[in-house]
């Protein structure tokens, strides 16, 4: 046969079947009930942190010194904190911060992985063996401890939040689109790049970038959890948000010293909230990754 | 398999010399000037210069790391910055408590995953491995800040059966001593029982399905024996590794237990030490986590291929 009777697709074609294959992920996430429920604790966490403040029946920031420390009533759903500010809507206004800085944590990370990954994966040889042994030197630590090093280092912020989240991430994401890559190099439209003369970024990011895709999101949402997991580690050590902004980590911070006077309403709805979007976020991610992998 | 342990153990420390960089970059060089944290905005120049003088942080970077690192494998960890004495005895005092507290926690959760895994691949498909599976699922991704804050509410507050303190009183023995880490412990406990019960279940499940199970099976050995003899053998292997690999997330966890239970353990000391930036103690509580990772990986890979005849023979070509 000769090359001319070889059937070749246009890019069209394979843009449209791409986006088929795409709507076909998106109809079997809907018929999944893990998704839909881990969804639905989603949206309900993304309405509260957007909507929260005009919702809230008080100003989650009100101090009232006669209500201080009160126990669960119909006036206070979730009790009052040793300020006498109103838990319920401290724990629904709570959800703002963590869900702005969780998602850009993970999305630096996930940016800086791919970028390493991809030049790992490509390069390979000395570059590739060098940055392994420092992603090695990384991973051999829990997470938390390296974000109470990066935050101590930096200073308690917001800021600082994300940034040592995300580069504690890209080595992780890095490790993953690597392997995902070292697939990729060698097959032919890499090569047929190649003898075209384009630059090693143009393969890297144009022709490898978008069939290294699928890893890399279920990386994204899975990686979502677990940065949920550390923020709210690291404003509970006192390393992340600083008062008086509502937000659960250091809510639980704040009180968990008068736990043991009896006043548990301090903490738990607060811990409760991070469970609840903790298994949402993971519920989306596993049936992400089951489908993409299937 | 000599080879393999010297190669083992050359990766693991350049590992470790990696992690003293990182560690001495984050903790020495990037904060910038300590003598002006320890003193305040307030303090004269002059002072905030002798004092970096006497801490050693006003010569160039490399001597810095030098006799830092130098000091530390000869065991001199150091002075901490907070309380002026050698930081080498706090860390040593902190990590034997949090290895009891870990030593408690493993000593649970390894048999407790084991039987949980064996016992859920043995009913495959079933409900009973469905249970299983999903309780081991969720455990995994609740995070021990709040189990341990849902544990404190219901048997330390509500039912007031379980003290919320992991530190017994002084002179207690280790009767009362494990009395009062029962509580501390059980947030890691869940955390861990699901990684081990899916990797006990999993490699279960491969050898039922495996030629020499069905072998043994048709020569007609009674169940139990197929199980306990060939079965248990091949499925615990990979148990043993999972189990190792998991110190890394169990320090993890210590260090937010340990706060929350009010411990003495390494996890707490370097919470304590950055609060106070106490960059010193900070570093060394940190590399010693980093040895203790290290270690434990390394005896699980050795355990592993004496264990593993095909890795051991791979060692050997």
């Amino acid at each position: 046969m000769s090359i001319d009777a070889m059937p070749v697709e246009s890019a069209a074609a394979i843009k449209s079947g791409r986006r088929e294959l795409r709507g076909e992920m998106v109809q079997e996430l809907l018929r999944s009930k893990t998704f839909l429920v881990g969804a639905a604790i989603l949206l309900f966490w993304i309405l509260a942190a957007v909507l929260g403040p005009t919702l809230v029946p008080q100003d989650p920031y009100a101090q009232n010194l006669n209500l201080i420390n009160h126990a669960p009533s119909s006036a206070h759903w979730f009790g009052t904190d040793q300020l006498g500010r109103d838990m319920f809507s401290r724990v629904i206004v709570g959800a703002r911060s963590i869900l702005i800085v969780a998602p850009l944590a993970t999305l630096l990370g996930t940016v800086l992985g791919t970028a390493l990954g991809l030049v790992m994966g490509y390069f390979r040889g000395l570059t590739d063996d060098i940055i392994s042994r420092f992603v090695e030197a990384f991973l051999a630590m829990p997470v938390v401890i390296i974000g109470i090093l990066g935050v101590t280092a930096l200073g308690p912020s917001n800021g600082t939040v994300i940034a040592v989240i995300g580069i504690i991430f890209t080595p992780l994401i890095a490790r993953t689109v690597r392997s995902a890559v070292l697939l990729e190099r060698n097959l032919d439209y890499v090569a047929a790049a190649r003898l075209r003369g384009e630059g090693s970024l143009y393969i890297m990011f144009v022709e490898i970038l978008p069939n290294v895709l699928p890893p890399i999101v279920v990386e994204f949402t899975v990686r979502l959890g677990y940065a949920v997991f550390a923020i709210v580690t690291l404003t509970f050590l006192g390393f992340g948000i600083q008062p008086p902004s509502p937000d659960w980590g250091l809510d639980i911070f704040n009180n968990y010293g008068v736990v043991s006077a009896g006043y548990w309403w301090e903490v738990l709805f607060d811990a409760l909230a991070i469970a609840s979007l903790v298994v949402g976020v993971n519920l989306v991610a596993n049936s992400i990754e089951q489908v993409i992998e299937s | 398999m000599a080879t393999f342990i010297l190669k083992r153990v050359g990766l693991a420390l350049i590992t470790l010399w990696i992690l003293s960089v990182i560690v001495f970059l984050a903790g020495q060089v990037l904060p910038g000037d300590p003598g002006r944290f320890v003193l305040g905005p307030l303090a004269a120049p002059s002072a905030v210069h002798a004092l970096d003088h006497t801490f050693g942080t006003d010569r160039p970077v490399l001597t810095q790391y030098w006799s830092w690192i130098s000091h530390f494998v000869q065991g001199d960890m150091g002075k901490s910055y907070t309380y002026q004495t050698a930081v080498a005895p706090l860390v040593i005092k902190a990590l034997g408590n949090s290895l009891k507290l870990a030593a408690f926690v493993f000593v649970i959760v390894v048999p407790l995953g084991i039987a949980g895994g064996v016992w859920a691949a043995l009913a495959a498909g079933k409900p009973r491995d469905r249970i299983i599976s999903v309780v081991g699922l969720s455990s995994t991704v609740i995070p021990e800040l709040v189990s341990g804050i849902v544990l404190i509410v219901v048997f330390g507050i509500a039912l007031n059966v379980l003290p919320i303190s992991a530190t017994a009183p002084p002179g207690a023995g280790l009767p009362t001593q494990l009395y009062h880490l029962i509580l501390p412990a059980i947030p890691l406990v869940l955390i861990l029982f699901g990684y081990i019960e899916q990797m006990a279940r999993a490699g279960t499940i491969e050898a039922l399905n495996s030629d020499y199970a069905r072998t043994a099976i048709l020569k007609g050995l009674p169940r139990r024996t197929v199980i306990t003899r060939h079965i248990l053998r091949n499925s615990l292997l990979p148990t043993i590794t999972v189990a190792a690999t998991q110190v890394g997330y169990l320090i993890g966890g210590l260090v937010i237990v340990e706060t929350l239970f009010h411990y003495q353990g390494i996890g707490s000391l370097i919470v304590t030490a950055a609060t106070g930036r106490d960059f010193p103690m900070l570093e060394a509580g940190i590399l010693v986590i980093g040895i203790v990772f290290m270690v434990a990986t390394l005896v699980a890979d050795i355990l592993f291929s004496l264990l593993n005849p095909r890795i051991r023979y791979q060692a050997a070509e």
